[in-house]
């Protein structure tokens, strides 16, 4: 075999934090020939990100190098100049972050920062490197290759603009591309079309690729090899479809059982919640157009779509921060007041929420002691010795010991986070507890320790849920019913299983279809059809 | 599945909560060398301002037989056109300048910054309606505008206060209500309004502690600034009046001695003295103020 395009050998960084030096990465090897794509999984912190980035010969900032070797063709990057280092990048080795709006300039155009790194290393003159860009964006399946390089970044959606980064990073055409989860971002739909046209470039250009992401089913599709990484170790490295088929660490089973998650959904005539012909919108832009929802008691309804579908303006309208332009929200068979400001203090106890982001969620200057605490007083009534009470039979409920009570919100990790915010949401014991995507800012080892705790409250509380998603697994762990939104409208409406079962409307089946599945030939069928 | 998965292993650091005053002295343990220096120099006018009647050998307003004094054991600093103790009414002027100073910041906190909340979280009417005013206030230079209120309203201290207090507010209010404006849009303020809470509790317990440091870096430089307004104001002869001792009415009234300088280096000072006083108290708030800017605005780890 040839020499590797890139060999790590034994590489440990430190990261800078808390005002000491804390290990990263202890000790892994990696081995990359060319044209060969390898797959770097495991849950955030694992230090994925930070061993793409180590193999540019790059640590960043709070970060270093401390000990082995990184060999980029036969040439030492440990030991090269940081100006060496710099002629490689971009012309030999590029990368595609995760946010391509956060990495595009909007003060200039596309074209023009698809072709700068070119321009800089001299590879090609201006009007070559431009010829060759729009080629590359009719490669990417970008509408208007002639002119959308003319665009601003703004002036495309965020599936393009990601397409448009991968072109950026082809320009050069690099021996190696290190992707750092370029579709988590992106819809599902929208996702599809990206992976789609990512391999195809890498497939054509026979470029080398370091695909960086926390989704097991997106990395079945793109690599030929996975590498798992724990705690900055190697858990363990094999052929895509032998790690898939024949996980060999209890920890790379665990990350494959989590999708393997299911609830046998049920029925229940008695209805807790209602919309009614909802039309809502902000300002002059209408968003819902006559959306009809039932919720049954003591059961689950996912609402699922894509961004901008809708979902989370109708939990807006449930909750009263957006009063329907026409319309009405019944609950327990009374209509109520359509203005948060109008309801009284009983019926906003009854409907509780969930939010994604559990950091923003939470006051990070209060103790989780006083936010699952507020509720209890203000509720209920609880105060001094009732209400630590209450919060340490909370704690409990949500799998945490009251040594919690005194922790802010910094000091506690994602899942933990999650947690917090459903004890609060608890503290108030409501009916109806709406979860916007709760569990899509976690790593899915934590997702499902949430949703298992979300399924045990349900059973022992007998509370229902409104679960906003657009991950199709989740919807398979938890849902009864099915709601799938598109355009401010309601596609469908139904039990899980004949939602999913075909025939679907046109929506449903693209919305299903677009979801990965673990199958390595997934995207190259989806193509095909 | 051999690994359970369990919600208290899950990373996440804890570091072991210290008390209070162990957390304040460990961060002034590590203050750099310029904010021990401002603080030292505060805690000092601090003492001379509380303690003025036992510290002035004479009294604030007590004349002696002979103005423009050269500097002597009797009167340390000399006496003023007048024969009034330099020395002592540098003391005593501590008391009122920085006295008076301080009064104005805190109304024109509570006005700009009461304010400045409610209009990030109304958003509507109400804050067109006080930002507009805001900027109307903001448009007239403020010396010119305190002058003229000073002169219809007369030079007593409190309207000197009301009125400072009221023109410095403006600022307060638009850095109130722009660092509020982001912490509005965080879904745990919407969760304590979905709770059904009113706007005081969401104004005290939900945004203002998370605004608290930059407000209070703001209290520093804010008070500086009141401080040389109330000063030059003095100076000017609409501020603090006499007989009370004024470090910027002091400037003014030795003014005239500087031209001495050639003659008699020390007596040349006397009005610099007042001067050095404003200056050195300024210095000295901005180092403690500086210091309090970086610790809290998360810079420190790239030192």
């Amino acid at each position: 075999m040839s020499d590797p395009l890139l060999h790590i050998k034994d590489i440990h960084i430190d990261g800078f934090s808390d005002e000491r030096w804390h290990k990263i990465i202890k000790g892994v090897d990696l081995t990359l020939h060319r044209g060969q794509v390898l797959g770097l999984i495991g849950e955030s912190g694992a230090g994925k990100s930070t061993l793409g980035l180590a193999a540019m010969g790059f640590a960043r900032p709070g970060c270093r190098l401390t000990r082995g070797g990184i060999w980029f063709d036969g040439e030492d990057l440990m030991q090269a100049s940081e100006s060496r280092k710099q002629t490689l990048r971009g012309a030999r080795i590029a990368y595609v972050a995760q946010s391509a709006a956060a990495a595009f300039n909007p003060a200039h155009r596309l074209i023009d920062q698809t072709i700068e790194a070119t321009l800089r290393h001299g590879l090609r003159p201006g009007d070559d490197a431009a010829e060759d860009a729009k080629a590359l964006y009719a490669a990417m399946d970008l509408p208007d290759p002639e002119t959308i390089g003319l665009r601003y970044p703004h002036q495309v959606s965020g599936g393009q603009l990601q397409r448009a980064m991968t072109a950026m990073a082809m320009s050069a055409r690099p021996d190696l591309i290190i992707f750092d989860e370029p579709t988590t971002a992106l819809d599902v739909t929208t996702q599809v079309n990206v992976l789609a046209a990512m391999k195809d470039a890498v497939d054509r250009f026979n470029t080398a690729a370091i695909y960086i992401t926390h989704d097991l089913a997106v990395v079945a599709q793109m690599a030929d090899r996975i590498k798992v990484l724990r705690h900055g170790e190697e858990v363990e490295e094999a052929d895509t479809r032998d790690m898939l088929t024949n996980p060999k660490h209890p920890y790379t089973r665990s990350l494959w059982a989590v999708r393997a998650l299911h609830k046998p959904s049920l029925r229940e005539d008695d209805t807790i919640l209602s919309i009614n012909n909802v039309t809502a919108s902000y300002g002059t832009a209408p968003v819902l157009h006559d959306v009809s929802i039932r919720v049954p008691k003591g059961r689950t309804v996912a609402i699922v779509g894509e961004s901008g579908s809708g979902k989370s303006t109708t939990a807006r309208v449930i909750t009263g921060l957006l009063p329907p332009l026409k319309g009405a929200v019944q609950f327990h068979g009374d209509t109520l007041p359509p203005a948060l400001k109008d309801r009284s203090r009983d019926q906003l106890q009854q409907i509780q929420m969930i939010y994604q982001m559990a950091d923003t969620a939470m006051n990070p200057r209060q103790r989780v002691s006083e936010i699952i605490g507020r509720p209890l007083d203000f509720y209920r009534g609880l105060k001094g010795k009732a209400q630590a009470q209450e919060v340490a039979r909370l704690l409990e409920l949500i799998e945490l010991d009251d040594s919690f009570a005194d922790r802010l919100p910094g000091e506690l990790s994602g899942g933990q986070k999650q947690r917090i915010c459903i004890a609060r949401a608890l503290a108030a014991e409501p009916e109806l507890i709406i979860c916007d995507e709760v569990t899509s800012a976690l790593d899915q080892v934590v997702q499902e320790g949430i949703l298992k705790l979300l399924l045990r409250l349900q059973d022992d509380l007998g509370v229902s849920y409104i679960f906003i998603t657009h991950d199709i697994a989740t919807v398979e762990a938890i849902a009864d019913e099915i709601v799938v939104m598109h355009q401010g409208k309601v596609v469908e409406q139904g039990p899980k299983e004949d939602i999913f079962a075909p025939p679907h409307p046109a929506y449903t089946e693209l919305l299903l279809s677009s979801v990965p599945t673990m199958d390595p030939d997934w995207l190259e069928k989806v193509r095909q059809t | 599945m051999t690994e359970t998965y369990s919600a208290k292993d899950e990373v996440g650091q804890v570091r072991q909560r210290r008390s209070r005053w162990d957390r304040i002295w460990t961060e002034l343990k590590k203050a750099p060398i310029t904010a021990w220096f401002g603080m030292i120099v505060i805690a000092i006018y601090v003492i001379v301002a509380v303690f003025a009647p036992f510290i002035a050998p004479y009294g604030e307003a007590e004349v002696h037989p002979l103005p423009f004094a050269p500097w002597s054991p009797e009167h340390l600093f000399g006496t003023d056109q007048i024969g009034r103790d330099v020395f002592s009414r540098l003391i005593y002027g501590a008391r009122n300048t920085i006295g008076i100073a301080f009064l104005t910041t805190i109304l024109a906190f509570l006005i700009g910054g009461g304010l400045g909340l409610v209009a990030a979280i109304n958003q509507s009417w109400l804050d067109q309606i006080l930002s507009r005013a805001v900027d109307v206030l903001m448009a007239i230079p403020a010396l010119i505008f305190a002058l003229m209120l000073l002169s219809i309203f007369g030079s007593s201290v409190w309207s000197l206060v009301v009125i400072i207090a009221l023109l410095d507010s403006t600022r307060v209010f638009r850095l109130t209500r722009a660092v509020a404006m982001n912490v509005v849009v965080m879904d745990f303020v919407e969760a304590a309004r979905l709770r059904g809470e009113g706007l005081g509790w969401v104004m005290r317990r939900e945004i203002l502690p998370n605004i608290l440091p930059p407000l209070v870096a703001e209290f520093g430089l804010r008070f500086c600034f009141v401080f040389l307004t109330i000063a030059a104001l003095s100076f000017l002869g609409v501020g603090i009046q006499p007989p009370t001792a004024d470090w910027g009415s002091m400037v003014r009234q030795n003014a005239s001695l500087i031209q001495f300088a050639q003659y008699d280096l020390k007596a040349g000072l006397t009005p610099i003295l007042p001067a050095a006083a404003i200056a050195l108290l300024t210095i000295a708030v901005n180092f403690v103020v500086d210091w309090f800017l970086i610790k809290t605005s998360g810079l420190r780890d790239e030192v």
